[in-house]
């Protein structure tokens, strides 16, 4: 039986973190030579925890499926990372940013782990500059800014628009130290595919090596979970084609309970899908929203070529319904704006599924030059895919999965509801709410990894028994076996369908009943047809190729077998959260004209999901309190 | 549009390898050349035919996973891309395209176009990093860095670390990768207490993983997918240099503001 608690310090909300602390209990330097810790995923939260774990004298052992831990999808991110430094004096505070995350997720994640996010926030910018990250600077030689939405002041740190891959590559570099002096010991491409548990503890994991395909167990006094979101379940998303849900929703199957599931970003700035075989969604960051304008042709079927489009004849949509902040409202705002409009029918490009992004204005103002500086390499990326100039023509942009609110459950130790698994950055539920706000989630992986869990799994440690289950233990022989049998059930199954095909159709249902709107009658059906789709799988999947060997298809079709039961898990906690709040829209919960309408009567809760063998989960709530910020309705005009 | 593909299967390190022929049909000029070959694997599965194994994850040219050398040019034909930013708008309709994996003997293959490229972190191991612990960092504006210096870590750092520079050389040498890293701690302050051991350890490194010598002929800096700079290498040879004088005990500059050690 799960209990919820999130262990949260009492006392006044800037004395929190301080508190827990103080009152937690270390391990001895001596003892900690001796303690092996478990560090899945490579990614800003498990780069950073792990070397820094490494750094404080743990026996770590680290995973990831890449060839090299420098690949994780951090790599990715493009725009920025946010720190409550206020080096631009323009009234940024940690209250400030505590504030705009808080009110930027809905009302829905915890007040103190959030003031916690914001307080860390500012070594993190100093321990990056320390590790040699190349930041942008003024001319004076300071670190410079620039804005993001769902805020208006100027906090957002970058490194041209590649600030993930410069961030990722100072915590492998951090990691690199750690594995020379023997702190670390890296597995790569090797992948988790179940948890051990020994007497209600997670004492280890089983994983498979992608090139000789040998199954083995490995135990620790901890495990920690870093192995990033499941925006994939939908198939197309911005997420890398290797980004799933194995981990955590293994981890679910054995205990750990998952919370606020369809808590889904639709990242509103994606480049639009542009025929039927595509495999992925390309992001344009969101910085391009500071200078460049979202709009579509007021006329219903206005063909004209959008420089043809005088601006008189144009709906500057965003700016016309939330004049306070224009094209930088948050993500989750911005994208059903967009769906809206393209409901309509007044969407531009193939299917109408698209409005302009449109840099016009600024190039006029201040020169191509200047536009070429800030996201030159943007511009290139869409030239590249779409063969259109941007610089001569408006952007299209269309919204796209891209990042996962909701995770495994956590306290405010960062442990989940099994003793021992510890789970950080986007894996996690804790701190973004409903909706995350652009620049957030580089800072919480950082945070939860150089700064945060080193200190709370201190505890857990130092007050658990040291002995461990050795490797071919009953239990760990029991998660083997369960690993094994379901590979050559894979292998076994002989129908004619690709891994693929099923992973496309379940995309297409998610997309369709669990994307941007949601509704009671759409979920239901969904919920029917995930399961006979999984059915389908089991039957007819073809996987060729045998499990001793390096084999990409089998290494796929175990990850889409886990979409396709999660998917349903996420349209549970859909169908049940009768509310529209951040990134989760409810057609039945809406205001007349169409803003969100959220239910803190009967919703302000984390709705927390057990695993049952035989049955739907079961739901438990952790109420949300706030006692320092009264729930507003998020307005941002 | 329809293809030739002329594709590399080797079914391991010991295997000897052969290419196989495929055809690639209804590709559109919008796919990605990846796409395509997607497009080919999803043919061969249900024929029990093991596809193509190739690397990939990100597919927006960030994460230097994609590793595919096309028509003998790694990363393809068109200049400063990684493969899966490359388009098949790029080929005319009917054509040959030959496939091929990284060649060099630090990176042997694991299957048909995978290779082990694990050489490159041991040499990032060796030295790539400035050795703080986490916590206890100065506030990030304290270390005042000019505009020009910052730009110019930043043209090193956007190294992915794919190993085009090295599948482009006759001699497989790893200079430019070495050199961006090298060049980018170099540049800033932060980087330099360890700048001597570093640029050591790192050529050390690579010597001994059995990457070549640089012979100047710049077809690294060609195909980079990242536009990575030769010049990056005069400033690896420089760094090295300035080392050896700095092991000697003879002093670099006349005031250096950090002491350094060898």
């Amino acid at each position: 039986m799960t209990r919820l608690d999130a262990k949260i310090p009492s006392g006044p909300l800037e004395a929190k973190w301080d508190r827990r602390r103080f009152s937690e209990k270390l391990v001895s330097p001596a003892n900690k030579r001796r303690i092996k810790i478990i560090v899945v995923g490579t990614g800003l939260a498990g780069a950073s925890a792990a070397s820094t774990l490494g750094q404080l004298g743990y026996d770590v052992e680290c995973f990831c499926f890449q060839d090299s831990p420098r690949r994780a999808h951090s790599i990715a991110a493009q725009g920025g990372i946010n720190a409550a430094k206020n080096y631009q004096d323009d009234g940024d505070s940690v209250a400030r940013l505590f504030y705009d995350t808080i009110k930027g997720g809905d009302f829905r994640s915890r007040e103190a782990n959030v003031y916690r996010l914001a307080q860390v926030s500012t070594q993190i910018i100093d321990q990056c500059v320390a590790l040699g990250v190349p930041f942008a600077r003024e001319y004076g030689g300071q670190l410079a800014n620039r804005s993001f939405g769902g805020v208006q002041v100027s906090r957002t740190f970058y490194c041209r628009g590649q600030t993930g891959q410069q961030l990722l590559l100072g915590a492998y570099s951090a990691l690199c130290w750690q594995i020379e002096r023997g702190r670390v010991t890296m597995r790569p491409r090797t992948d988790m595919l179940d948890l051990i548990i020994d007497e209600g503890h997670a004492r280890g994991i089983v994983v498979r090596d992608l090139v000789t395909g040998q199954i083995t167990a490995h135990t620790a006094h901890a495990v920690v979970l870093a192995t990033g979101g499941y925006s994939n379940v939908y198939y197309l998303s911005t997420n890398a084609i290797g980004s799933n849900v194995t981990a955590t929703y293994r981890a679910w199957k054995q205990g750990a309970a998952f919370a606020n599931p369809c808590f889904t970003q639709i990242h509103p700035t994606a480049i639009p899908p542009a025929e039927t075989q595509q495999a992925k969604l390309t992001l344009m960051s969101e910085s391009l929203r500071n200078d460049g304008r979202l709009w579509v042709p007021t006329a219903l079927s206005d063909r004209r070529a959008p420089g043809a489009i005088p601006s008189s004849e144009r709906d500057y949509f965003l700016e016309r319904r939330y004049p306070g902040f224009g094209n930088l409202v948050p993500r989750d705002v911005a994208s059903r704006a967009v769906k809206s409009i393209c409901d309509e029918g007044r969407g531009v490009g193939p299917g109408g599924q698209g409005v302009y992004l449109d840099f016009s204005d600024v190039i006029e103002q201040q020169g191509a030059d200047v536009v070429r500086e800030r996201y030159g390499n943007l511009f290139d990326m869409y030239r590249r895919i779409t063969g259109e100039d941007a610089y001569q023509t408006p952007m299209r942009i269309y919204p796209a999965p891209h990042y996962t609110m909701g995770g495994l459950w956590v306290d405010y130790n960062l442990m989940s509801t099994v003793p021992g698994l510890f789970v950080i950055g986007e894996a996690n539920f804790a701190d973004h709410g409903a909706n995350r706000l652009g620049a957030s989630s580089l800072m919480q992986g950082l945070a939860d990894g150089y700064f945060i869990l080193p200190y709370t799994i201190g505890h857990y440690l130092a007050t658990t028994r040291l002995d461990l289950p050795v490797a071919d233990h009953s239990v760990s022989r029991a998660a083997v076996e369960r690993v094994t049998g379901r590979l050559n059930k894979l292998l076994q199954s002989s129908g004619g369908r690709t891994a693929a095909s099923f992973h496309r159709e379940l995309g297409r249902i998610l997309w369709d009943h669990c994307g941007m709107a949601r509704s009671d009658s759409g979920l239901n059906r969904a919920l029917r047809e995930i399961p006979s789709l999984r059915e389908e799988f089991w039957r007819s999947v073809v996987v060729p190729g045998s499990g001793e060997t390096f084999n990409q298809e089998l290494e796929y079709a175990c990850r889409v077998a886990d979409f396709l039961e999660f998917g349903e898990l996420l349209c549970h906690d859909a169908l049940y959260r009768k509310e529209s709040c951040g990134a989760h829209f409810r057609e039945e919960h809406q205001t007349a004209d169409g803003e969100p309408q959220r239910d803190d009567e009967r919703f302000a809760h984390v709705a927390a999901w057990e695993y049952r063998e035989d049955g739907p989960p079961i739901l438990h709530k952790e109420p949300l309190t706030f006692e320092f910020v009264q729930p507003t309705t998020r307005s941002y005009q | 549009m329809k293809f030739t593909l002329k594709v590399w299967r080797q079914r391991g390190p010991d295997d000897k390898g052969r290419f196989a022929v495929y055809e690639a049909r209804d590709v559109s000029p919008d796919m990605s050349f990846l796409e395509m070959l997607d497009g080919v694997n999803q043919s061969l599965i249900p024929t029990d035919e093991e596809p193509v194994a190739f690397e990939h994850d990100c597919r927006e040219g960030i994460c230097g996973s994609c590793s595919l050398v096309i028509n003998g040019v790694p990363h393809g034909p068109d200049r400063g891309i990684t493969t899966c930013q490359l388009y098949m708008r790029q080929f005319s309709d009917g054509a040959t395209i030959t496939i091929e994996p990284w060649r060099a003997r630090a990176f042997p293959i694991i299957k048909d176009l995978v290779v082990d490229r694990r050489a490159l972190d041991r040499v990032m191991q060796a030295g790539g990093y400035i050795s703080i612990n986490t916590g206890g960092a100065v506030d990030g504006n304290v270390l005042l860095i000019s505009k020009e210096q910052a730009e110019n870590a930043m043209d090193a750092a956007s190294c992915i670390g794919c190993g085009a520079c090295i599948a482009a050389c006759k001699n497989a040498s790893a200079m430019l990768f070495v050199a961006a890293k090298v060049s980018h701690l170099a540049a800033l302050p932060q980087g330099n207490p360890e700048r001597a051991r570093r640029v050591m350890a790192m050529m050390e490194a690579m010597d001994r993983e059995g990457f070549g010598s640089c012979g100047n002929q710049y077809e690294c800096e060609a195909v980079c997918p990242k536009n990575i700079s030769v010049r990056f290498i005069a400033t690896l040879q420089r760094e090295y240099l300035r080392a050896g004088i700095v092991e000697s005990g003879l002093r670099t500059e006349p005031d250096s503001a950090d002491q350094e050690s060898a």
